[in-house]
């Protein structure tokens, strides 16, 4: 997917005139936020999990190198095969590769935020290949061809209507003609046409929620089985996993699912949590002949070692972003890539580039919401501090800005000047704002005035009040 | 989560240097005034450095760490010697309180500073309540108010029952909280003018939230906030008042609210 966030302003201009899209973002508080508050309220733990998940997590991560290869290992001596991918361009060459020399023409696709990262549906349709999603979100998606605006939820954008026009014209091929507008309805269509893709598929590719060392599993929730599936059936699995997935032990992965979907959707556990381990065993009654696991580097190996490593503990619950009031007004797909929210605008930047994306990490008020809800307590406003500070470090912020810091901190620096100059600025301000108390408009504050009035100060500053109380009272 | 641990020994009449914040310098002395006075009504004394301008979050927040530090190293300076320092602003509070240390890893001396600085500081409210143990005040100001959280002290000082406990104890004062009071309104600093459009939604959702309560004054702990707040009532016609919580607090809430026009 081609980034597009250099034009986060126009397209959070565009959004917020969306009225369908905020229609579905007004959902976010009863649908998200509130399911997790009760969830997490009705578990007496829940803030311990959180401590503990972040320490875990980081003990995981200073020897993820020892675990990567662990993981590698078992994979291996259970038949499966693991393949090292440096970015996505190399990781859709790798799945192309398994697929042709598989003669696998017809793929099916689990949700997965890997495949978005890597552009693999394009990918692999431009090597000639059938590729279907099967996440319903997904699905919807891939039928109006865009990107996913919610990392849990992907077509959170979507009306129930939009989305009937969708289906009415894309199953006519299968023989359903008939319009459908209910949910149940449109939910069974959807079932009736990806059903005979499950059984006709060559390859299955999933993502993986986690990737476990000590058994060689992948895991992967999903609340429609979708996920089951495209494991199961095909005769080739393909799991695509970026090389921060793998944590050492099934018990660190059940104190992960118990943060999980109470984080993400308030669920307890979500409806299916499949683990797949390697291919079909002879005593198996079924399962893929071929298992593959393509791990991904794409900048997690130098985040490990830079100011960005605490990132590497996302499990992407998309807590951060239901929470997060900058994502509430804008939705996913201002943000121009795969991944929006808080998260997306720490993890864009590493990953397209901080000149394509350095709107990001300054689209945020720092409100510090979002770390508040982490399951696994990343810092998330230090972290989009820390990329502003490397836009300023290597040039990036405006000379405006630039200049404008540099000045206004020269006067910070100087009181003797700054009081009198700021006491004299403030009197002139009060008088011309008394009547209205505020300024419609000011020069040189567009930013400002263009949607608030800028309210008037009373006159002169406290430190020239302070200094004649004490005068008077020496 | 929060380390708001206040120190063991409380000294009666302690030597407290007000940290008057540049927004509340600038244009709201009236708040600083309101400061001085709940300070000095616990008996403590009170001076204002006048080496102080600003805590440097302008600059600490658009990631120019050279200017940020230079600031930082001033207020040290400045407020170096005092029993405590005390702000009327949850978020100027909170970058002296935890985010002046993270600067100076790499200047043991300096280091040593902002962590015996962070130690002592303490937004207004909070102070009162948790240092200094007030109870109640002894003010009148009749109305029905709503208060607004502000994210910095919210979250990162961990003020949220102290506003209202102490409210509660103003004679003629109702108050009734308002939906999402936790979520922001749009300021952010530098934020609400690089992005108005989606700073003026999240301001315009917040005054919404104010309106549906029916309250006739909102407060607030911090003037970021409030100026923003006023001035997106004010852009609505809308006549909500608009003060400081320490305005009240201090029974000096009779003077024009927050982008109020005189006759």
């Amino acid at each position: 997917m081609q980034p597009r966030s250099r034009d986060f302003k126009a397209l959070s201009a565009k959004s917020m005139k969306d009225e369908s899209l905020q229609g579905a973002l007004r959902q976010l508080e009863t649908g998200f936020v509130r399911a997790r508050r009760d969830s997490a309220s009705a578990l007496p733990e829940f803030e311990a999990l959180r401590d503990q998940a972040r320490d875990r997590l980081d003990d995981v991560l200073a020897n993820l190198d020892i675990h990567l290869l662990a993981y590698e290992q078992k994979v291996k001596s259970q038949g499966g095969h693991v393949h090292w991918a440096r970015d996505g361009k190399e990781l859709c060459e790798i799945v192309s590769k398994i697929c042709h020399d598989a003669e696998a023409k017809k793929i099916i696709r689990g949700k997965s935020m890997i495949g978005e990262e890597a552009g693999l549906n394009e990918a692999l349709e431009s090597d000639g290949f059938e590729v279907m999603e099967t996440d319903l979100g997904e699905y919807i998606l891939q039928l109006s061809k865009e990107g996913p605006s919610h990392i849990i939820a992907p077509a959170i954008h979507k009306t129930k209507d939009e989305i009937s026009d969708l289906f009415h014209e894309a199953h006519k091929a299968h023989g359903l003609t008939e319009r459908q507008s209910e949910t149940s309805a449109l939910v069974a269509e959807a079932r009736q046409v990806l059903r005979q893709a499950f059984l006709n598929a060559d390859a299955g590719i999933t993502g993986a929620n986690f990737l476990i060392a000590e058994t060689g599993s992948n895991i992967i929730v999903t609340n429609e089985g979708n996920g089951d599936l495209s494991c199961t059936l095909p005769r080739v699995h393909i799991v695509t996993a970026a090389i921060d997935k793998v944590i050492p032990t099934l018990e660190d992965a059940s104190l992960l699912l118990r943060l999980l979907a109470r984080s993400a959707t308030g669920q307890e556990i979500t409806a299916y949590t499949t683990l797949s381990t390697g291919p079909k065993h002879p005593d198996d009654a079924d399962g893929p002949e071929e298992y593959h696991v393509v791990l991904i580097d794409n900048g997690r190996s130098e985040m490990l070692g830079n100011e960005f490593r605490e990132m590497l503990r996302c499990i992407r619950c998309g807590a951060c972003m239901n929470h997060c009031p900058v994502y509430g007004n804008i939705g996913g797909h201002a943000y121009g890539w795969v991944y929006p929210g808080p998260m997306g605008s720490v993890l864009t930047p590493l990953m397209v580039g901080l000149d394509e994306a350095g709107n990001l990490p300054n689209a945020c008020t720092l409100n510090g919401r979002c770390q508040d809800v982490c399951p696994v307590r990343i810092p998330l406003p230090g972290l989009l501090k820390a990329h502003r500070v490397r836009e300023f470090e290597s040039r990036l912020t405006s000379s405006l800005v630039r200049y404008g810091l540099a000045g206004w901190a020269w006067l910070a620096r100087n009181p003797v000047i700054y009081h009198p100059l700021m006491n004299v600025s403030m009197r002139v301000m009060a008088v011309l704002g008394r009547r209205r108390g505020a300024f419609r408009w000011m020069p040189f504050a567009s930013g400002w005035t263009d949607v608030r009035d800028l309210p008037a100060p009373q006159g002169s500053t406290f430190q020239s009040i302070w200094r004649k109380r004490e005068r008077g009272d020496s | 989560m929060y380390d708001n641990n206040p120190p063991k020994v409380r000294t009666q009449k302690p030597v407290v240097g007000l940290f008057v914040t540049c927004l509340t310098d600038l244009y709201r002395p009236s708040v600083a005034l309101a400061a001085v006075k709940l300070l000095e009504d616990t008996g403590a004394t009170v001076k204002v450095p006048r080496a102080q301008t600003c805590c440097g979050q302008p600059a600490l927040n658009n990631g120019d760490l050279k200017h940020s530090r230079q600031i930082a190293r001033q207020v040290i300076d400045a407020f170096s010697g005092f029993d405590y320092v005390v702000g009327p602003s949850g978020s100027c509070m909170g970058t002296i309180k935890t985010h002046y240390v993270e600067q100076f890893k790499d200047d043991p001396e300096y280091l040593e500073k902002a962590e015996d600085l962070a130690a002592r500081s303490y937004e207004l409210v909070s102070f009162l309540t948790d240092i200094m143990g007030v109870k109640s005040v002894n003010t009148t100001f009749e109305g029905t108010v709503t208060y607004h959280d502000s994210c910095s002290g919210l979250r990162e000082l961990g003020i949220h029952k102290q506003p209202r406990k102490i409210l509660k104890t103003v004679k003629g004062l109702s108050l009734t909280e308002m939906h999402d009071s936790d979520v922001c309104c749009g300021f952010g600093g530098t934020f609400c003018v690089k992005y108005p459009e989606i700073s003026g939604r999240m301001a315009s959702a917040k005054c919404a939230n104010i309106r549906n309560t029916g309250a006739d004054t909102l407060l607030a702990g911090d003037l970021g906030c409030l100026l923003n707040i006023a001035g997106r009532l004010r852009r609505e016609g809308d006549q909500t008042r608009v003060f400081h919580i320490a305005e009240v607090l201090a029974g000096m809430a009779d003077c024009p609210g927050i982008a109020e026009g005189q006759e």
